[in-house]
C-alpha cells in the first residue's frame, strides 16, 4: 500500500487527463479554441495516458493508501475507455448536435471536450477504485459529468429534458446507494473493499440480513449505470435527447465502468458463497439479468427511433453481461471483458453510422433510412456488419462474446444457470427481429431518391476502422483473448 | 503543440522510469510450429527449441505425442537437459514408412515438457504438429468463391455485366473442377477406424489454443457427397442466375460467400468451425432472398407477403435453431474428456467430432435439468437441424422462402442448403450421441412419414408452381429421416443417396420453375395448358425432372427411395407401408400438375408469349448436366453409392446396438 506522495508517479494516466482538462479550459479562455485544436489536445491528452498505461508493464500495487488500485484490470479498463473517449472526440467533430459549427463558431467546443476527458478521468477511478468512498465519488463524478453533456444542447427541449430525468434518477440512484454503503461502514467500520469483506465474513451467517440489504441498496447504484432493470428508465428518453456522440460514449463508457466497479465490488468487497453460507448473489443478479434482458429485447422490437431501440438494445446487452456476472468465476469475468471489447466496437459503430446519416440529412426514425442500402451502399454493408455482431453471429466479434459468456454460464452448470442461458439464447434469437428491422429498411425497402448520400469522410472512416476489428476479432480472437486473462489473473 | 508532444515525452518517460522490472522467467519457443513431410524426401527435419526467457529453461523431456502415427521417429531422444537464455537445441524427427501402401496423409505430434510458468495450465507441454502430405485441397474448395467475393468488390463495378457472369463462373467453376480431383481421388475403402478417423485431404491447425478451438477441414463418407453436390449445384445456380439484373454485384458477392459458407458446413469436422460456417450461410441467404426475391407486397386479407417477409422468417426459424445447437455445443465441449489438440498440447475439453465420438461415451453425463445429458443435447441439436430439413412442424418457413427467392437461390436452398440438416444429424446426433439415437429412433421414423404425407398432400393442394416443388421438398425430404431412423447400411445408404439425388433432382424443378416463370411472369399451375405443343424442349425437361422426382424405375430417386423402403421395412413395417402410400400421393401431383401445364388444349391466353419461346442454349446448359446425372444414377448408382458405403457402414456400427445391426433390428 503506497503513500499519498508515493503513489503519484503511478498515477500518470490520470494526470496526464487532468493536465488535458485544465489546458483545454485555460486555452480556450486565453484563445478561444477551434474544435479542431480542442479536439487534438483532448486526443493528445488521451494519447499520453493509454501510452504511459500500455508502457509502464504490469504492476499490481494500491494507490493512495488503498483508495485505488493500480493493476492490469485496471490499466485494461483504462485503454478501454481511452479508445471508447477518442472515438467519440473524434465522431463529435462532425456531429452538429454535439458541436454547433453550423455558422463557422465552435460553440462550447473547449468545455465539451474538457468534460469528455473529465467523464474518462471518472472512469478510469471506476474501474480503479478499492474503497467504498472512492467507488462513490468516482461514480458521482461520471454522473454529474454525464448530466451536463446530455444536456448540451441547452436550447433542445429534448436534451433538455433528458438531462433532468438522468439527474433525478441518478439523485435517487447514488441516494440509494449511498444508503448501502453506509450500511456496509456500519456492519464493518472499515470502507476499503478487503476489509469489508473480512468483516462481513466475520459477521458470519447472523447477519446476512442486513448484508443482502445493504448489497441490494449498492446494486441500485450499479443498476443505473448499468441500465439493469429496475433502473433502466431513464436509459431510452437519454439516449434520444441527448446528443448523438454522448448517446454513443453513454451506451459504452459509463456502462463498461460500471461493470469494472461491479466485479470488482463483487469479487473484492462482498464474501462469496464459498465464504458466507446463503449468499444468494448468484440468484440475485441472475434474476435481474434474466429481467434486464428480456425486457431489453422485447421493448426495443416495439421502438420508432433508432436511437431508443439501440437505447433499448443496450439495456438487452447488460443483461447479457449480468449473466456471466453471476456464476462468478474467472471465465465469466473474462467473457465480460472480452464482450465489453466487442461491444465498444460494435455499438460505438453502430451509433458512428447513425451519426453519419443524421449529418447526411437523415432523420432518427427507421422509417428514414429506407433505400439507404441503394444511396450508401457500403456504409449501409458496414451498418449491417455492426448489427450482425450485436445479433450474436459469426465471423463477428460479438458472437465470440457471446460465446464466451455462454460458455461461462453452462460451465457453471446446475439448473439455474441451464435456465438463464436458455433464456439468454432465446433473448439472442429475439434481437435478431429488431436489429433486421433496420436492415429491411435499408436493403429491402425502396427509397423515395436513389441520389447517393453524403456520409462525412470522418464517418466513414470512423465506421470502417471500427468493421475492420469488427470482423478480424471474430475470425482470430486468441491475442485479445490471451490479454484479458492476464489482466484478470 | 509542441508544448503538448514534449509533455507526452516526459510523462512517458516518467512511466518507463519507474516501470517494474520485468520478473526473470523461462519462456520456451518451438520454432516451426508445424512440421511437414512430402513423404518421398528421407531425410529427417528439424526442430528448434529456443529459451527467449531471461532464466533457464528446464527440459524435461521431448517425445512423440499421443495418437502419432507409427512412422514418425524422433531422431535421438535427448535427455532432461537445462537451456540458458537465449540458447536453443536442435531436435530432428524423420517420417519413414515401411509397408505395403503408404498412405496419402499422416498425423503426428512433438511434445516437449518444459518448466516455462505460461504453459503450466498445459501440463508444460509446448507442441509440433508433425504432417505427412499436407492438402490445402478443401480449404481451397471452400474459400476460393470467397476470393471471387472480394475480387468483386475490389474491382468491378455495377454495370460490368460480362465481367462480373465470368468472374462468378469461375469462382464457382474451380470448386467444381476440383469436386471432380475429389471424386476421382477420394480413396473409399477407408473407415472411421483406419488413420485419421477415415477422413482424407485433411487441413488441421490449431485455430484458438484458450479454447481448444481447431480448424479441421475433412471429407469422409459421410461428407464427401455432399461436397460434390454443393460444388455442382452451386456451379449450375449460377448459370441460373442470368436473370438476376439488379444490383448484380452485390448479388454474386452474397452468392459467392453463401458458397463458402454451405462448403465449410460439409468439410469442418471441428464443432466450432462447423457452426461457425453453419451460420455465416445466413447471412447471405438473408439479404438474397430479401434483396432479390419476390418484392413485398399486401395480400388480399391483409397479410404482407414477399421477399423481406420470407427473409426474416427464414432468418428467425434458423437462428432459433441454431442457437439452441450453440448451447448443446458448449454443453458438449464442457462434458467431453481431456485429449490432446493436433499439435500435440493437451486439452481438457474438445471441439474435435472426430475425438468426441471416439473417445467420449456422454451416455453417463451429469444429466441437465433432471434428464439425462445426451437425450436432452440429442434434442437440442436435432432442433437445430430439424428446422434446416425441415421437419413437420418446423417447415412453414421453407414454402414461404422457395416461393419468394429468386430462381437461382431456390436451387440452392433445395438443392444444397436442406441437405445441411440431415447432414448435421449424421455428423454430430449420429456420431457423437449414438445412444440418444438409440433412443430417437422411432420419433425420428414417425416424422419421416409425416413429412412424406404431409408434404405430399399440401403439395397436392398447391396452385403456385414453385409452392407445389417446395413442398414435394418437404416430403422427399421425409424418405430421409425415415431412412436413417432405421440403422441399417441400406437405410442409411439410402438416406445419404436420396439427399445427393433430392439435389439434383429438385435443382432441375426450380430451374424449370424459373424458366415458365421468366416468360408467363406466373406461376399458377392452372394458368396454363397445352404447352407440349408450343414449348416441345420445355415440356421435354419438365416430364423428365418431375419422372425423377416422383420415383419412376430407371431414374436416381427411384434407387434412394426403394433403399429407404428396403433399409426401414424391417424395423418399421407399418412406417414403411404408410410412406409407401405417400408414393402414391407424389406420384399423383406430379402427374396432376404435368397434366394441367402440358397437355390439354392450349391456353389463348398465352398465344403472344410463348409460342416460340421455348427454352434457350443457357438454360438447357443449366439443366442438361443435372438430366445425364440423374438418368446415370437411375441405371448405375454405384459412383455414389460407392462413395458413401464405408461412411454409411461406420455409422451403423456406431448407432446399431450391439452385434450385427440387421440382426438387431429384427423385432
Amino acid at each position: 500500500m503506497l503513500s499519498n506522495t508515493l503513489s503519484l508517479h503511478l498515477f500518470v494516466p490520470e494526470i496526464a487527463l487532468v493536465v488535458g482538462i485544465l489546458l483545454l479550459l485555460i486555452w480556450d479562455l486565453a484563445f478561444s479554441l477551434k474544435r479542431g485544436s480542442a479536439a487534438f489536445i483532448a486526443l493528445a491528452a488521451l494519447l499520453c495516458s493509454a501510452t504511459v498505461t500500455l508502457i509502464s508493464g504490469r504492476v499490481s500495487l494500491d494507490l493512495f493508501n488503498g483508495m485505488i488500485a493500480r493493476d492490469p484490470y485496471a490499466d485494461f479498463f483504462k485503454i478501454f475507455f481511452t479508445v471508447a473517449t477518442a472515438v467519440t472526440v473524434i465522431v463529435s467533430l462532425r456531429a452538429r448536435d454535439a458541436i454547433d459549427h453550423t455558422d463557422g463558431r465552435d460553440r462550447e467546443a473547449a468545455e465539451y471536450y474538457a468534460l469528455l476527458l473529465a467523464m474518462c478521468l471518472g472512469m478510469n477511478l471506476m474501474a480503479a477504485a478499492t474503497d467504498l468512498l472512492m467507488a462513490y465519488l468516482a461514480l458521482e463524478m461520471v454522473s454529474l459529468v454525464s448530466y451536463v453533456v446530455v444536456g448540451f444542447r441547452r436550447r433542445n427541449a429534448a436534451s433538455a429534458e433528458a438531462s433532468l430525468k438522468y439527474v433525478i434518477f441518478g439523485g435517487v440512484a447514488s441516494g440509494v446507494m449511498l444508503f448501502g454503503l453506509s450500511l456496509l461502514y456500519g456492519m464493518t467500520g472499515a470502507t476499503e473493499f478487503a476489509a469489508v469483506r473480512t468483516a462481513l465474513i466475520a459477521a458470519g451467517p447472523g447477519a446476512l440480513a442486513i448484508q443482502i440489504l445493504a448489497v441490494v441498496f449498492v446494486l441500485a447504484g450499479f443498476g443505473y449505470k448499468i441500465a439493469s432493470v429496475p433502473f433502466h428508465m431513464w436509459c431510452p428518453d437519454v439516449y434520444e435527447g441527448a446528443p448523438t456522440p454522448i448517446t454513443a460514449f453513454l451506451s459504452v463508457g459509463p456502462k463498461a465502468a460500471g461493470f469494472a466497479l461491479l466485479i470488482r465490488f463483487f469479487v473484492g468487497a462482498v464474501p462469496d458463497e464459498a465464504q458466507l453460507l446463503g449468499a444468494p448473489w448468484a440468484v440475485l443478479i441472475g434474476v435481474i439479468s434474466a429481467a434486464t434482458m428480456t425486457l431489453g429485447n422485447l421493448a426495443a422490437i416495439l421502438q420508432a427511433n433508432v436511437k431508443r431501440m439501440l437505447a433499448y438494445s443496450s439495456i438487452a446487452h447488460a443483461g447479457y453481461l449480468l449473466m456471466a456476472l453471476c456464476v462468478f468465476t474467472r471465465e465469466g469475468e473474462q467473457a465480460i471483458l472480452f464482450y465489453l471489447c466487442a461491444y465498444l466496437l460494435m455499438n460505438l459503430g453502430a451509433f458512428i453510422v447513425v451519426i453519419g446519416f443524421s449529418e447526411a440529412g437523415l432523420g432518427e426514425n427507421i422509417e428514414s433510412y429506407r433505400g439507404v442500402g441503394v444511396r450508401a451502399p457500403l456504409i449501409a454493408a458496414v451498418f449491417a456488419i455492426f448489427l450482425f455482431s450485436l445479433t450474436g453471429i459469426p465471423p463477428m466479434a460479438g458472437f465470440i462474446g457471446k460465446f464466451y459468456l455462454f460458455a461461462a454460464v453452462l460451465k457453471k452448470g446446475g439448473m439455474f444457470f441451464t435456465v438463464l442461458a436458455v433464456i439468454g439464447i432465446v433473448n439472442s434469437a429475439i434481437s435478431l427481429y429488431y436489429y433486421a428491422r433496420i436492415l429491411k429498411e435499408m436493403f429491402f425497402q425502396k427509397g423515395e431518391t436513389e441520389a447517393p448520400l453524403a456520409i462525412a469522410t470522418v464517418h466513414r472512416t470512423l465506421a470502417f476502422a471500427l468493421a475492420v476489428p469488427t470482423i478480424a476479432l471474430g475470425i482470430y480472437w486468441a491475442p485479445l483473448i490471451d490479454y484479458i486473462g492476464r489482466a484478470i489473473s | 503543440m509542441r508544448f503538448l508532444l514534449l509533455l507526452s515525452c516526459v510523462l512517458g518517460l516518467g512511466g518507463v522510469a519507474h516501470a517494474q522490472p520485468r520478473q526473470a522467467v523461462p519462456r520456451i519457443k518451438v520454432v516451426p510450429s508445424e512440421l511437414t513431410f512430402s513423404g518421398k524426401e528421407k531425410a529427417p527435419r528439424s526442430i528448434l527449441i529456443q529459451n527467449v526467457g531471461g532464466a533457464p529453461l528446464a527440459i524435461r523431456e521431448v517425445r512423440l505425442g499421443p495418437g502419432s502415427d507409427p512412422s514418425f521417429k524422433l531422431v535421438a531422444e535427448p535427455r532432461p537437459f537445462s537451456l540458458e537464455p537465449n540458447q536453443q537445441v536442435e531436435v530432428k524427427v524423420s517420417y519413414s514408412y515401411s509397408g505395403p501402401k503408404e498412405p496419402r496423409q499422416a498425423f503426428g505430434n512433438l511434445q516437449v515438457l518444459s518448466d516455462d510458468p505460461e504453459r503450466a495450465d498445459r501440463q508444460g507441454v509446448t507442441g509440433v504438429a508433425l504432417v505427412k502430405g499436407k492438402s490445402y485441397l478443401l480449404t481451397v474448395m471452400t474459400f476460393f468463391p470467397l476470393l471471387g467475393a472480394f475480387f468483386i468488390l475490389l474491382f468491378l463495378k455495377d454495370g460490368q455485366t460480362n465481367a462480373l457472369r465470368l468472374v462468378a463462373v469461375i469462382s464457382a467453376a474451380v470448386p467444381f473442377v476440383l469436386a471432380i480431383y475429389l471424386f476421382q481421388n477420394f480413396d473409399r475403402s477407408l473407415g472411421m477406424d483406419d488413420a485419421n478417423f477415415g477422413l482424407q485431404f485433411v487441413h488441421h491447425f490449431v485455430w484458438v489454443e484458450g479454447f481448444n478451438i481447431e480448424y479441421y477441414f475433412g471429407v469422409d463418407g459421410i461428407s464427401v457427397s455432399m461436397v460434390i453436390l454443393t460444388a455442382l449445384v452451386c456451379l449450375i445456380a449460377v448459370g441460373a442466375s442470368w436473370s438476376v439484373k439488379k444490383q448484380l454485384r452485390g448479388y454474386f458477392i452474397m452468392f459467392l460467400l453463401l458458397e463458402t459458407g454451405m462448403m465449410g458446413v460439409f468439410c469442418a469436422v471441428d464443432f466450432f468451425l462447423f457452426y461457425v460456417f453453419w451460420e455465416v450461410m445466413l447471412l447471405p441467404m438473408y439479404f438474397l432472398i430479401g434483396i432479390w426475391g419476390a418484392p413485398s407486397r399486401t395480400e388480399a386479407d391483409g397479410r404482407v407477403r414477399g421477399g423481406p417477409y420470407a427473409a426474416i422468417k427464414f432468418f428467425l426459424y434458423t437462428l432459433a435453431g441454431s442457437v439452441l445447437m450453440l448451447l448443446a455445443m458448449i454443453a458438449l465441449y464442457y462434458a467431453s474428456a481431456p485429449t490432446t489438440l493436433v499439435s500435440g498440447v493437451p486439452a481438457e475439453h474438445t471441439f474435435n467430432l472426430m475425438k468426441l465420438t471416439k473417445l467420449n461415451s456422454f451416455a453417463l453425463a451429469a444429466p441437465i435439468l433432471g434428464m439425462a445429458f445426451s437425450k436432452v443435447i440429442w434434442v437440442g441439436l436435432f432442433i437445430g437441424f430439424a428446422i434446416k430439413i425441415p421437419m413437420f412442424p418446423f417447415h412453414t418457413w421453407l414454402p414461404d422462402a422457395h416461393v419468394e427467392a429468386p430462381t437461382a437461390i431456390s436451387v440452392i436452398l433445395a438443392g444444397v442448403l436442406l441437405k445441411m440438416g440431415t447432414y448435421g444429424i449424421f455428423r454430430i446426433n449420429f456420431q457423437v450421441l449414438p445412444d440418444a439415437t438409440r433412443w430417437a429412433a422411432t420419433a425420428m421414423a414417425v416424422f419421416g412419414v409425416i413429412n412424406i404425407l404431409y408434404g405430399g398432400l399440401c403439395a397436392m393442394a398447391q396452385k403456385d408452381l414453385k409452392k407445389l416443388v417446395a413442398y414435394s421438398s418437404v416430403s422427399h425430404m421425409g424418405f430421409c429421416l425415415l431412412g436413417m431412423a432405421a440403422f441399417t447400411d441400406a437405410g442409411l445408404t439410402g438416406a445419404m443417396f436420396q439427399m445427393f439425388n433430392h439435389g439434383t433432382i429438385t435443382s432441375m424443378l426450380f430451374i424449370l420453375v424459373g424458366v415458365i416463370y421468366d416468360r408467363a411472369h406466373t406461376r399458377g399451375v392452372n394458368e396454363f395448358g397445352g404447352l407440349a405443343s408450343v414449348m416441345p424442349k420445355y415440356t421435354g425437361f419438365f416430364g423428365f425432372a418431375f419422372m425423377a422426382s416422383l420415383g419412376l424405375p430407371g431414374l436416381s430417386g427411384f434407387i434412394s427411395e426403394v433403399l429407404v423402403f428396403i433399409g426401414a421395412f424391417k424395423a418399421f413395417t407399418f412406417m414403411v407401408i404408410l410412406a409407401a402410400t405417400g408414393v402414391i400421393v407424389t406420384a399423383a401431383y406430379h402427374l396432376w400438375a404435368i397434366q394441367r401445364m402440358h397437355l390439354g388444349p392450349f391456353n389463348e391466353k398465352w398465344r403472344g408469349v410463348l409460342p416460340g419461346n421455348d427454352m434457350d442454349f443457357r438454360e438447357g446448359l443449366t439443366l442438361v448436366p443435372l438430366a445425364i446425372v440423374v438418368l446415370v444414377l437411375g441405371f448405375y448408382p454405384m459412383p455414389v453409392l460407392d462413395l458413401v458405403t464405408t461412411g454409411m457402414h461406420d455409422l451403423v456400427k456406431i448407432v446399431a446396438p450391439t452385434g450385427a445391426a440387421a440382426i438387431a433390428m429384427i423385432p
